[in-house]
């Protein structure tokens, strides 16, 4: 499909130093994650954005923050703090305390931020994908001309309700966004032993859905391309469906352990030249945006500040047993005991 | 003297009620636009919200048959605050939308640490109606009323169908109504009080008695009632009690009456093996055993997927002289 959506965007240094500055947050706190995991700090299922920071950083910086909606799976620690939730309440939320953006009742998959306009945080693979398109189904309602953007894995692409949604979307005008966060792996199974035909970008052609595959490995790209399509959704109230290549460094979650039974050595080598976060870091040396001692002195500061979210989210208290029936429902709980 | 309808007509009432009152409550569901609903609860609504040659109407929604996906849309909704009422054609279809209302819409709040609220009632006929056979005869309120995070209601009355589906609409949780579609055509009587409601999680007495309560929601608190009547002619005074509401559920008014009959027969028309009824029956032996002068008994459908042939499917559901047999065996 022809590419409607006009590019008109232009990034200034400053604009650069920040993203940069915010991508190597993300991996930085994300290795904090991997870490808190490995020492018992953090349970259940953990998923992180290795490699894929570009498109936090390049979609969230596109849209109105707090105005707009944000939804998207259970691998969403990025989008909360790209969108401004205070980082040590995610963290908190990683590791189970009361500080945390739940309380400590949802964990690392369960990530919500409502005052940010950030819905979550979903663990079903695809389930979330209705929501999001039920957040712009009421800014459509409401005659706002907010945007939503549903982001999902390429595993979830596969969901019969990702195409029942995508069926209403368009039938209805909402003004939604599906991204594709493509990073070639369903869990441990590879795009071209999940997917029938590997362009998932085609999948919104059926229903008359705008349809484009991005490149999700250089930041600066990411964002034009961000913009552009935020616009025009903004402007025509009408979806968008973008499959965006990307790729994760880490495991699926922090258990996978074993990368080699899906993926060589070889493989992550040849993908690691692709590294967004290295790429602009090039990018601003040869631009002579930042001069190297800057760099590090930057890249020094952001390591010890997500130290410093690490130390402060492990200050936080566990929650008290007395609010395992908080909030359940708004007005009363369920039967209580064992 | 209050206004006589239909049990179709006080839901149809209690929708447009509540549409007129807040413009956040619309309707969404298969066929209830154009064609005025399967049950026809939606008869004449869109020409009342909308216009029929509209492609869309937002607040009367023809969706197309994908229950999963409108269920989730319409959480979604809720979730950036408005207050949609799904329609289930039957509630057997919305077995296809269980992920999205058991892991999805019953969960906002809680995994939100109730920053998100999720006002939504999905609503429909439950049950059997009339030779509609296995895969549309489904009882599921037991299923939703199994999950913490929902509300479940099941009126019996044309007052409490209208009275209660009002309050779910305002309720800032997750509500399922249960309808037995065999009630859609009784005819009772709504109070002229425009602000009439019922509040969620009361059940009432339904007829007073001495001997034994019978327990029950739906369609099979009518059951009860004439059952009454027939252990009556035999000198039993039964106590009707209409349960209104599985989830929360009211057991100090069902406790009340067995701490007075002594003896309680427990009626539903979902599975006899694992429907909600047992859960009740369970929560009465255990919370009244001191009272109870016998083992409390559970009258429940046939646990067999229902049969098309009439005589085989009225043999499934529970009706008076099954409830009489069950009094019998304690009395």
């Amino acid at each position: 499909m022809a590419n409607i959506a006009e590019e008109s965007l232009t990034l200034s240094p400053a604009d650069l130093k920040a993203y940069y500055r915010e991508m190597l947050f993300v991996r930085r706190f994300e290795e904090h994650c991997n870490t808190a995991y490995r020492k018992g700090l953090a349970g259940g299922y953990m998923h992180t954005y290795i490699g894929m920071e570009a498109l936090a950083t390049g979609w969230l910086n596109s849209i109105r923050k707090g105005y707009d909606y944000v939804i998207t799976a259970y691998r969403d620690h990025a989008h909360a703090i790209v969108l401004g939730t205070d980082p040590v309440a995610v963290m908190a939320e990683v590791i189970g305390r009361k500080g945390g953006t739940a309380g400590g009742k949802g964990g690392s998959m369960h990530i919500y931020d409502p005052k940010n306009g950030f819905f979550g945080g979903w663990g079903i693979v695809g389930g979330h994908i209705p929501l999001g398109a039920g957040l712009a189904f009421a800014s459509r309602y409401r005659n706002e001309d907010r945007v939503t953007l549903n982001f999902m894995g390429d595993g979830a692409s596969n969901q019969g309700v990702v195409f029942e949604t995508l069926n209403m979307a368009s039938l209805w005008d909402l003004p939604c966004i599906f991204i594709i966060e493509n990073n070639e792996f369903a869990m441990g199974t590879r795009l071209e032993y999940h997917a029938a035909d590997k362009e998932l970008w085609k999948r919104g052609l059926p229903f008359n859905i705008q349809s484009e595959r991005v490149d999700g490995m250089d930041v600066v790209q990411m964002r034009k391309d961000a913009q552009r399509i935020v616009d025009w959704v903004r402007e025509n109230q009408r979806p968008y469906f973008v499959e965006v290549m990307t790729y994760r460094y880490s495991g699926h979650g922090a258990a996978d352990q074993d990368r080699q039974l899906y993926r060589t050595k070889e493989e992550e080598a040849q993908a690691l030249q692709r590294d967004p976060i290295a790429r602009l870091r090039a990018q601003l040396i040869e631009q002579n945006i930042m001069s190297e001692e800057a760099l590090e002195a930057m890249e020094l500061e952001v390591e010890e500040e997500a130290a410093q979210v690490m130390a402060k989210a492990e200050e936080s208290p566990f929650p008290d047993p007395s609010e395992v029936y908080d909030n359940i429902y708004t007005d009363m709980t369920p039967e209580q005991g064992h | 003297m209050g206004l006589e309808m239909t049990y179709r007509d006080a839901l149809q009432k209690a929708i447009v009620d509540e549409m007129e009152r807040d413009e956040n409550v619309l309707i969404m569901g298969e066929d209830i636009g154009r064609y005025q609903g399967t049950f026809k609860v939606t008869r004449g609504m869109v020409e009342k919200f909308g216009d029929r040659q509209n492609r869309y109407n937002l607040r009367i929604l023809d969706t197309p048959i994908t229950e999963a996906g409108f269920a989730g849309i319409a959480t979604g909704a809720a979730m950036a605050g408005l207050r949609p009422i799904v329609e289930f054609m039957t509630m057997s279809f919305s077995i296809l939308a269980m992920d999205q209302i058991i892991n999805h819409t019953a969960k906002v709040h809680y995994m939100t640490n109730g920053e998100v609220k999720c006002p939504i009632v999905f609503r429909g006929p439950g049950g059997a109606a009339k030779q509609l056979s296995a895969q549309h005869s489904h009882s599921m309120e037991g299923w939703y009323a199994h999950c913490p995070g929902l509300k479940v209601v099941a009126p019996s009355t044309v007052a409490d169908v209208y009275g209660i589906l009002r309050t779910a609409v305002r309720d800032d949780n997750p509500v399922i109504v249960y309808e037995n579609p065999g009630l859609y055509a009784m005819k009772g009587e709504l109070p002229e009080d425009p602000d009439f409601t019922v509040p969620i999680g009361k059940a009432q007495i339904l007829r007073e008695g001495t001997d034994i309560s019978l327990v029950g929601y739906s369609r099979m608190t009518h059951i009860n009632l004439a059952a009454a009547e027939l252990l009556e002619k035999d000198g039993i005074s039964a106590e009707v009690v209409d349960v209104r509401s599985l989830l929360p559920l009211d057991t100090e008014t069902i406790y009340a009456s067995v701490r007075k009959t002594h003896r309680a027969v427990m009626v539903y028309e979902d599975w006899r093996s694992g429907g909600f009824g047992a859960e009740i029956a369970a929560r009465i032996s255990e919370d009244c055993f001191d009272h109870l002068d016998a083992p409390v008994v559970r009258v429940g459908g046939l646990n067999v997927p229902m049969p098309y042939a009439r005589v085989l499917e009225l043999q499934c559901i529970p009706d008076e002289h099954d409830v009489v047999a069950a009094v019998r065996k304690i009395s």
